[in-house]
C-alpha cells in the first residue's frame, strides 16, 4: 500500500521537527528526501552525503544539472555555503565518529527495541547494505519514516524483526501515517496520533505492544 | 597547450592494452557510475577479458560505469556494498554466475585505504552483530570493546576518473566524482587515470592535489561519459 503525496509530506513535515539550526543529518531515499521541503529558508543545517558532501543543498532547476555533484541516490543536487567535498573514507569517518546527529530513513520492519531491518528481503531482493549498517549504527538518532503496514496489510512495527538485520537497538523515533513511536527503555511510546486514526485503529493496526504518552499530541483535525 | 611527457605516464587507450587479463582483480572508482572512468571501461569491455574481480563501491546501473562488464559476465567475483541499481549483478548472484562479498559501506572503503596505505586491515565494530558480515572473520577485543578484523583490499589495477592532472600524475577531482576514486588511485599495484583535462607541471597548486603522483602509473585523457545518466531519461 503506497502512501499519497499528500499523506508522504505529512510525515516529512514531522520530521523536519526533529532538527535543527547547525545540526548535521543524513537523508536517505523516499519520504526522507522530502524533509528539506518543510524546513524555514535560511535555515543552517548541514545535509551530509555518503558520497562525499557535507552541505548539499536543493535540487538544481531542469538545465543546471551537474552529473558530478549528486546526492548518493545518484540524483543531481546542488550545495550551499559552507559546503565541502570529502572522499568516501572521510565521509563514513564522520558518521562512525557519530559526527551525524540524525538520520532519517526508511525501513522494512522496526522491533519495539528499536531493531532495524531496512536492507533484505531474503529469497526476493538482496541489494546489499550500502551505508545503512554504518548510519544505523552511529548516527546519534535515527528516525523511520515508513507506512504502518506492508503492501500485504502486514504491520511494520513488530515485537521482533523477522527480516535480517541493519542494526540492533539502534531506531530512536518512527514516524507512520498513523503516528509517532518513541523507542523508550521499556518500549514503544505514542507521542503524536495523526488523525483521521483513532488509538484503536492503530492498535488494530500495530503488532508491537506501545504505551500512549501522557502528552500525546493529536494532529490534523 | 604543450604538455611534455616527463614522467612517461600519459599515454593513449591503445598503450594499456598489455596491463589486462583474464582473472585479474580490478579495483574502480565511481559511485553509482559517477566518478568511474568511462574510457577504460569501454577499454576492458573491448578486451574481452573475463573472470574478474570487481572491487568497489557498487554495480552501477546495467548499462552505466561498471555496469556494463557486470550485465557482460565479465566479473566472477564482486566486492562492493550495494548492487541493488544493477538487477543484472542480483540475477547473476542469484544463478550462481557472479559470487558477491558485501561489505558495509564505510567498512569496504577504509580496506580499500589500507590497503593503499600499505596496512594489513583494520578494526571497526560495524557489522559486528550482523551475521551476513561477521561470517567467521576473527575478532579483537582491545580494552573494553570488541572489534571484527576486516582485511585491507588491494587489486592487479585501479581504475579511477579525475577532472585534472598534472604529467607526475598528481590529481584534483570533480565534485562528487571523487568519492571512492581517491582511495581505488593508491590500492591497485598499477594504476591509471583518466580524466578530463592534462595541465603541465606547475600548474596544480600543491594545496589542491588530493592524490600525489606517486601513486598513479598511466594517465590517459578522457573523451567523457557515452552513457545516459538516470535522471536524464525521459
Amino acid at each position: 500500500m503506497g502512501l499519497g503525496a499528500e499523506i508522504r509530506h505529512k510525515i516529512a513535515k514531522r520530521a523536519a521537527m526533529e532538527i535543527r539550526d547547525g545540526m548535521l543529518v543524513n537523508l536517505g531515499i523516499g519520504i526522507p528526501s522530502l524533509v528539506p521541503d518543510h524546513l524555514p529558508a535560511g535555515h543552517f543545517i548541514m545535509f551530509h552525503a555518503e558520497n562525499g558532501i557535507v552541505g548539499m543543498g536543493k535540487s538544481p532547476d531542469e538545465g543546471e544539472e551537474d552529473a558530478h555533484l549528486c546526492n548518493a541516490g545518484g540524483y543531481p543536487v546542488t550545495i550551499r555555503e559552507g559546503a565541502s567535498y570529502c572522499d568516501s573514507t572521510t565521509a563514513f569517518g564522520m558518521i562512525r565518529k557519530g559526527l551525524v546527529d540524525v538520520t532519517i530513513l526508511g525501513a522494512l520492519q522496526v522491533s519495539e527495541n528499536g531493531d532495524l531491518a531496512n536492507w533484505i528481503v531474503p529469497g526476493k531482493r538482496v541489494p546489499g547494505m550500502g551505508g545503512a549498517m554504518d548510519l544505523a549504527a552511529k548516527a546519534k538518532k535515527v528516525i523511520v519514516l515508513m507506512n504502518h503496514q506492508d503492501k500485504h496489510g502486514i504491520s511494520k512495527l513488530v515485537k521482533s524483526c523477522t527480516l535480517p538485520l541493519t542494526a540492533k537497538r539502534c531506531v530512536h523515533m518512527v514516524i507512520t501515517e498513523m503516528g509517532v513511536f518513541s523507542v523508550m527503555p521499556g518500549g514503544l511510546l505514542l507521542t503524536d496520533q495523526f488523525s483521521p486514526y483513532t488509538i484503536e485503529e492503530i492498535k488494530v493496526s500495530t503488532e508491537a505492544e506501545f504505551e500512549i504518552s501522557e502528552s500525546l499530541t493529536i494532529y490534523g483535525e | 597547450m604543450l604538455i611534455q611527457n616527463t614522467f612517461q605516464k600519459i599515454c593513449h587507450l591503445t598503450d594499456l592494452k598489455h596491463l589486462f587479463e583474464d582473472g585479474m582483480s580490478i579495483m574502480f572508482g565511481g559511485f553509482g557510475g559517477i566518478g568511474t572512468p568511462p574510457g577504460l571501461v569501454n577499454l576492458i569491455l573491448e578486451l574481452a577479458i573475463k573472470d574478474l574481480t570487481l572491487i568497489g563501491n557498487d554495480t552501477g546501473f546495467p548499462h552505466i560505469g561498471i555496469g556494463k562488464l557486470v550485465t557482460e559476465k565479465r566479473a566472477k567475483r564482486i566486492i562492493a556494498s550495494h548492487i541493488g541499481s544493477n538487477p543484472n549483478a542480483g540475477r547473476y548472484m542469484t544463478t550462481g554466475e557472479l559470487e558477491v562479498e558485501f561489505s558495509p559501506q564505510g567498512t569496504l572503503v577504509e580496506r580499500m585505504r589500507a590497503g593503499g596505505m600499505g596496512l594489513g586491515g583494520i578494526l571497526t565494530d560495524i557489522g559486528l552483530d550482523e551475521e551476513i558480515v561477521k561470517r567467521d572473520k576473527q575478532t579483537i577485543s582491545l580494552g573494553e570493546k570488541t572489534f571484527l578484523v576486516e582485511t585491507a583490499l588491494t587489486a592487479d589495477v585501479s581504475i579511477v576518473y579525475a577532472k585534472k592532472a598534472d604529467p607526475f600524475g598528481n590529481l584534483v577531482y570533480d565534485k562528487s566524482a571523487r568519492n571512492t576514486n581517491p582511495l581505488a588511485a593508491m590500492a591497485g599495484a598499477v594504476t591509471i587515470a583518466e580524466v578530463k583535462e592534462i595541465l603541465p607541471l606547475g600548474a596544480l597548486s600543491p594545496e589542491e592535489i588530493v592524490t600525489p603522483g606517486v601513486f598513479v602509473d598511466y594517465i590517459v585523457e578522457s573523451k567523457g561519459v557515452d552513457w545516459q545518466w538516470v535522471w536524464e531519461q525521459k
